[in-house]
């Protein structure tokens, strides 16, 4: 080691003022890595980078894939052009390569081998010739003997839309994802009741703009999606006021200027309330709602009892604190973001309470307005050319039937008709399921569990040998995002834009990109008129050309933005705007609801409340992990190895519980959780519920760093309130007790 | 309730959840190097005063422990070295900051000198070799040359040997990180352990009842000033900040008292000093009790210094 | 030059982005960091106060760690960030035990290992990986020295602390309250 390098290291804190940094030749900063770091001088040069848009949320950052020499990925990081991040990923994109370095990933194709008397049943591994030959063989079979519909498919992500399209293609339109029934549902129907619109991913909140933002439940900082957290950032340092209405102190709760601590399942009067105040005190924007809206008079008559002092009694908030927050929200207005929140799927009149939300919007005439929802937009990526979808005779669409507002496959609906009992008129006999981890992300798992036992043939594409996996006939092995090519995305925004995704290194083991799989069960089924390409680049390439853009372009830029052609993204003030109701007006009073014979206006129902010795199950997201998804994902593993069951102090102390002792939950029906859960005794929780993340306690002993760890919560949520309207699954309705003592010690 | 967690699963090896980093090599070679500081110097200032002959014990057997301490407690230090095959750069540099540099360089002095001592009195250990035959002739003219010089290395042992003992204590204590090592006074009390386990061993080895009898007194005196030197630092810790205070209550009311107030005060300092005592007063005690009390008693410190010191800290 | 950091606990929200972009920036072994977040609650539910940050070497200006290492392998590099360089390195832990924020780590090939600011990217003009990724943009990084660095400037109208003060390190790690 030579002894300038040493000296250029060494420049104390007290130097000479050191080497401008900037003036350092680049054969200075060679010799100088070497002595410093050599793995970081390996990084910095002839780095590679390939786009890609993130898939360990549906948020679908775009990002750049960065490969080394040798070949490794080593690390994503944002696209500065992209309207999603920012040129920033939130933990889990960034630590999406662990999605591909994790080493329990599924690696060839799988077959369920049947045991002779009575054993377990076990997997083979298979190529891809079979598995595909024993997969296109049953879709033929259950096609020409109950008909392709009773194939349904269940679906999340990019992978879906690739079967999504051989499904369309075989005559089934059978089709569900839990991002609807379980997630979105009840917002959209009520937002296209009231606005005619759907709210959408990412939602058209203008957050960054907004002066008060408002958000019930709606965990913005532990649900990560990203550039929503960014801009409340922004917001953060514009001094918005943050009105937060959670019973737990969410991390936004903690940087709101108002947290009210609403007693869990009581949102509706709290609702109600804001809108008598702001109807009453006359906060409401009288311009706007005599323009735009519809059916304001019945609604004033409506709530003229459901006073502050009414809500008090339900929600535990002082009345004060009402008007107060509802004083704020009209002096911003209509700057103010009335969130709808994402995950409604709650007590089971989950879209009435997004019909409150939507309709205080309406009152404070933050839709269509600066700072509160810009009208978004995006652009349409032109079709590749196939013959048309065959007709089915029947959809989801029937089997929703009971649910007027359903605008997607309910998935507990295709569960349901899966079981010959539960079944109507239409029976489901196979399900393809890929990119949702069921198991986990579809609740009252016994009915579930029947209906997977009913069924006659179970395919899952997966990429990790997840919980689902194991319920399979045959497991089809995906690759990763980072290892494929996937359809462009395009989604609502400010301004239209497109991402390309691209694979930096090939697929790992004998994994296959989901178009692949599709394409080659497609054509074992005679359908290759609808796969008419060689490579999904080749579709990829014709699309952006007819967008003015091209496969090469894209694969340098990574991202690409349209301008508009909607027109501007908020109204002039006065401006004519119809909006897609039946009376062209924000429906304040819905009509629709009306004519099916529901509420046209919200009302306040009480929910039932824990027993004695039970404390509501409250679930959340932890912002380093996706779901289930990422569980085993050695990067965000490391961040956060299992969940915890938060519980309040007074409540651990009259249980004489410790933070980090294990203890079993048991519900309401008196399922036990499979695995313990560690405590942690906080603050942070309610005296009448408990708190925990979703996404742990796996089952699957192949994952291995998350096998066993943490509890399921979905397992515990075996009381369902489904939405008449929609037919969401309420999930917050089920309560625990603590189990200290291994039950199954008890037992044996 | 205050609350106060790191959510980022932080889980460093021997870090989290608390430092865990130094273990028994750290602890025994502390010890070592005390102990072989504490019987050179007294060999050495033997030497100096011209006493050899009086007091053997000291300058001539128990010195056969001070090379084996130091090669043994050089060994355990850097087989605990995480990047042993470096270990050879602690001798291209010298840091004036570092106790560890300066350490170092001590035992790079001292460890020779230790075998030098040795060596000089090969020849009356074994007064019946053959001095000029084979390959003994060929050493023989350096133990001669030992010998002669024993005087001098005397007088270099004398402030290195000072130096070892007091590194022994300053190394733990420049850590300002760790509230109960973070005092001036540990660096004399590890080097009054340092000295009286050097005593101890000398009676063990002590020739004559007026060797054991001095060394015993000069232990007796060491034990009283380790005693109040005790007692100084953790009123001291009491006095201090609210880290100390904390630390304190790691040897006062927590997980170190039993072994502390047990091992090291009560059966490694008074009761040896009670069993020497009737000892001078003239009741027959066999010596090496309290010769071995008081050694167990300098081993059960270092491993309590350095265990409970690393469960102190500012944060968290 | 005094490079230096900033970190609002206003905004963030402790998602960890900054511990996993610095892993995979800086190739820090799975099982290890150099950066990491703690939380503080204080209060009775519901009048509660939760305080997130992200944690590092502080770059101390009166660093204990790099005073008591025997090789100098820990040292203070351009701009006062204090780092330690592999190959001088013997893994005496010296440094570790004297770091009052407990910022280093012995890595698995058995060198000590800490944050550098991520000075391989800073010499390039480029931001640290964490402050790069941060989602919530609440970390600020540049030269104090400079009035018109990013710290410089918000540490200009925000109110700020260090952690552990009185521990006398001069820690260059601020937090915006
Ligand atoms: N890190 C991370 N981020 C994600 C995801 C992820 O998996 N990980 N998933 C993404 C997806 S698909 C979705 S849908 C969203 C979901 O994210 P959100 O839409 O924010 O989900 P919520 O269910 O509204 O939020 C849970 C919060 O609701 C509170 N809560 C519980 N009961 C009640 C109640 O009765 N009233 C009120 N007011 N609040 C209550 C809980 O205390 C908790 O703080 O997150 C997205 N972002
Ligand atoms: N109890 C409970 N249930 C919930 C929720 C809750 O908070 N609590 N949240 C609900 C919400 S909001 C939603 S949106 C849903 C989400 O429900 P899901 O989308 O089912 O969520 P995950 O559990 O992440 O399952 C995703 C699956 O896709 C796999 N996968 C990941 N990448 C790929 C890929 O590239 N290709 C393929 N083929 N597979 C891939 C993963 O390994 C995993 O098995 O869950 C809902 N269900
Ligand atoms: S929000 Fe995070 S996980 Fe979701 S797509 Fe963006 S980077 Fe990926
Ligand atoms: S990335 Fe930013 S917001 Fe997230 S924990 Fe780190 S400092 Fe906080
Ligand atoms: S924080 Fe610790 S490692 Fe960093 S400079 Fe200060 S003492 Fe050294
Ligand atoms: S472990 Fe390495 S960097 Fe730390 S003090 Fe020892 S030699 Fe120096
Ligand atoms: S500055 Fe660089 S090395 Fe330090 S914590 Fe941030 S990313 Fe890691
Ligand atoms: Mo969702």
């Amino acid at each position: 080691m030579s002894t300038n390098r040493r000296q250029f290291i060494k420049i104390s804190a007290l130097g000479t003022g050191g080497v401008a940094m900037a003036a350092s030749a680049y054969g200075f900063a060679g010799s100088f890595l070497s002595v410093f770091d050599s793995s970081d001088e390996k990084k910095s040069i002839n780095m590679k980078r390939y786009p890609t848009y993130c898939e360990v949320c549906f948020w679908k950052c775009a990002a750049w894939t960065h490969v080394n020499e040798a070949g490794e990925i080593v690390k994503i990081i944002g696209n500065d052009d992209d309207p999603h991040c920012n040129g920033r990923l939130c933990p889990r994109g960034t630590g999406g390569i662990g999605m591909y370095n994790d080493e329990d990933r599924l690696k060839t194709p799988l077959i369920r081998v049947k045991a002779e008397d009575g054993g377990e049943d076990t997997f083979r591994e298979a190529s891809w010739e079979e598995a595909l030959d024993l997969v296109a063989a049953k879709m033929k079979d259950i096609g020409d003997y109950y008909g392709p519909e009773s194939f349904a498919l269940l679906k999340h992500g990019s992978s879906g839309k690739h079967f999504e399209h051989l499904f369309k293609s075989y005559g089934s339109d059978t089709i569900g994802e839990p991002a609807y029934a379980q997630c979105r549902g009840p917002r959209e129907a009520a937002f296209a009741t009231t606005f005619g619109s759907w709210v959408g991913s990412p939602e058209p909140t203008d957050i960054r703009d907004t002066k008060c933002l408002v958000l019930i439940g709606s965990h913005i900082g532990e649900n990560m999606h990203n550039s929503q957290i960014q801009e409340v950032s922004d917001a953060i340092d514009k001094d918005v006021t943050i009105i937060t209405v959670d019973p737990r102190a969410s991390t936004v709760a903690s940087k709101s200027k108002y947290w009210l601590p609403i007693k869990p399942a009581t949102d509706i009067a709290l609702l109600l309330a804001w809108m008598h105040v702001i109807i009453y005190d006359k906060l409401y924007d009288e311009a706007y709602v005599k323009k735009y809206t519809h059916g304001f008079e019945e609604l004033k008559k409506h709530v003229a009892n459901y006073t502050p002092e009414w809500a008090y009694g339900i929600t535990t908030l002082e009345p004060a604190q009402i008007r107060k927050t509802a004083v704020e929200m009209a002096n911003a207005a209509p700057a103010v973001i009335v969130h709808p929140g994402r995950h409604v799927t709650w007590y089971g009149d989950d879209t009435q309470r997004e019909r409150a939300i939507a309709i205080l919007n309406g009152l404070l005439g933050s839709w269509g307005k600066r700072g509160g929802f810009y009208l978004k937009e995006k652009i349409k990526v032109p079709k590749y050319p196939h013959p048309p979808y065959p007709h089915p005779q029947w959809s989801w669409e029937n089997l929703g039937e009971k649910y007027p507002l359903a605008q997607m496959g309910v998935t507990n609906e295709l569960v349901n008709a899966s079981i010959p009992e539960l079944a109507g008129e239409h029976e489901i006999k196979a399900w393809f399921v890929s990119g949702t981890n069921v198991t986990k992300s579809i609740p009252n798992k016994k009915v579930l569990e029947k209906a997977m036992d009913a069924i006659e043939f179970m395919v899952v594409c997966d990429t990790m040998p997840m919980d689902v996996t194991g319920y399979a006939d045959v497991v089809l092995p995906e690759c990763t995002y980072l290892e494929r090519y996937d359809g462009i995305r395009s989604a609502t925004n400010r301004e239209p834009s497109i991402a390309l995704r691209m694979p930096a290194a090939p697929p790992k083991y004998d994994s296959k990109p989901s178009w692949w799989m599709a394409k080659e069960i497609g054509e074992r089924l005679g359908l290759g008129d609808y796969f008419d390409f060689d490579k999904y680049e080749d579709v990829i390439d014709w699309q952006l050309q007819k967008m003015g853009s091209s496969l090469e372009e894209m694969q340098r830029i990574g991202v690409k933005k349209f301008p508009r052609t909607s027109g501007p993204m908020y109204f002039e003030d006065g401006e004519d705007f119809e909006f897609a109701t039946n009376t062209g007006k924000i429906e304040l009073f819905s009509t629709e609801l009306d004519e099916l014979g529901f509420d046209p206006m919200p009302v306040y129902t009480p929910h039932p409340e824990p027993e004695e010795g039970y404390y509501r199950l409250n679930y959340g997201r932890a912002p380093m992990h996706t779901f289930s998804r990422t569980a085993n994902n050695p990067n965000l593993n490391d961040l956060m190895d299992e969940n915890v069951i938060w519980i309040n102090p007074k409540v651990a102390k009259n249980w004489s519980i410790k933070s980090g002792q294990e203890i079993y939950l048991k519900n309401q029906d008196g399922i036990v959780s499979s695995f313990p859960i560690k405590v942690r005794v906080t603050e942070r929780i309610r005296w009448d519920s408990v708190y925990m993340v979703h996404g742990f306690g796996h089952k699957n002993e192949k994952l291995s760093r998350a096998h066993g760890r943490g509890a399921n919560d979905t397992e515990l949520i075996s009381n369902v309130k489904i939405d008449p309207l929609m037919g969401g699954t309420g999930m917050r309705g089920n309560f625990v007790t603590f189990l200290t003592d291994n039950p199954n010690l008890v037992e044996s | 309730m205050k609350e106060e967690l790191i959510i980022s699963g932080r889980n460093l090896p021997h870090i989290d959840p608390h430092l865990n980093l130094w273990h028994w090599q750290i602890s025994l070679y502390l010890f070592l190097g005390g102990l072989a500081a504490g019987i050179l110097f007294f060999a050495a200032i033997v030497t100096l005063l011209g006493k050899e002959k009086e007091y053997e014990g000291a300058v001539k057997f128990a010195t056969l422990i001070p090379p084996i301490a130091l090669v043994v407690g050089l060994f355990v230090l850097i087989i605990d070295l995480s990047h042993m095959w470096y270990a050879w750069r602690l001798y291209v540099t010298f840091r004036i900051t570092s106790p560890m540099s300066w350490g170092a360089w001590t035992l790079m002095l001292v460890t020779p000198l230790s075998f030098f001592w040795v060596m000089s009195y090969m020849k009356e250990y074994f007064l019946y070799w053959r001095w000029k035959e084979g390959w003994l002739g060929k050493i023989e003219g350096i133990v001669d040359w030992l010998a002669k010089n024993r005087k001098l290395m005397a007088w270099i042992l004398v402030p290195s040997t000072i130096i070892l003992g007091i590194y022994t204590g300053i190394l733990l204590s420049a850590f300002n990180a760790r509230p109960l090592w973070n005092n001036s006074i540990l660096g004399v009390l590890f080097l009054t352990s340092g000295l009286s386990t050097g005593a101890a061993t000398i009676i063990l080895f002590g020739r004559s009842h007026k060797e054991r009898k001095l060394f015993s007194q000069i232990d007796l005196i060491l034990i009283g000033i380790e005693l109040f030197l005790i007692t100084h630092m953790i009123m001291g810790m009491l006095a201090g900040s609210q880290v100390q205070l904390e630390a304190s209550e790691l040897l006062l009311g927590g997980q170190f008292t039993v072994t502390f107030w047990v091992f090291v005060v009560m059966l490694g300092l008074v009761f040896p000093a009670i069993l020497e005592i009737f000892e001078l007063i003239g009741f027959r005690v066999p010596v090496y009790i309290p010769a071995l009390l008081v050694i167990m008693g300098g081993v059960v410190f270092r491993f309590v210094m350095i265990d409970a010191g690393q469960l102190t800290r500012f944060l968290y | 030059m005094r490079y230096a950091m900033a970190i609002d606990t206003n905004k963030c929200v402790g998602c960890t982005d900054c511990v996993v972009a610095c892993q995979t920036e800086n190739n820090v072994p799975i099982g290890y960091c150099r950066d990491w977040i703690t939380e503080t609650v204080d209060g009775t539910y519901p009048n509660i106060e939760i305080e997130l940050r992200s944690e590092r070497c502080n770059h101390c200006d009166n660093a204990p760690c790099v005073r008591c290492c025997p090789t100098g392998a820990s040292q203070v590099a351009d701009g006062g960030i204090v780092i330690t360089v592999e190959d001088e390195c013997i893994g005496c832990g010296a440094c570790i035990e004297s770091c009052p924020y407990e910022a280093r780590y012995t890595h698995p090939d058995g060198y000590v290992d800490k944050c550098t600011f991520c000075l391989h990217r800073v010499k390039e003009g480029e931001l640290p990986a964490c402050v790069a990724v941060c989602p919530t943009k609440c970390m600020y990084f540049g030269d104090l020295e400079d009035p018109n660095s990013d710290v410089s400037k918000v540490m200009k109208f925000r109110k700020y602390k260090t952690l552990a003060p009185e521990a006398g390190t001069d820690p260059h790690i601020f937090y915006l309250i």
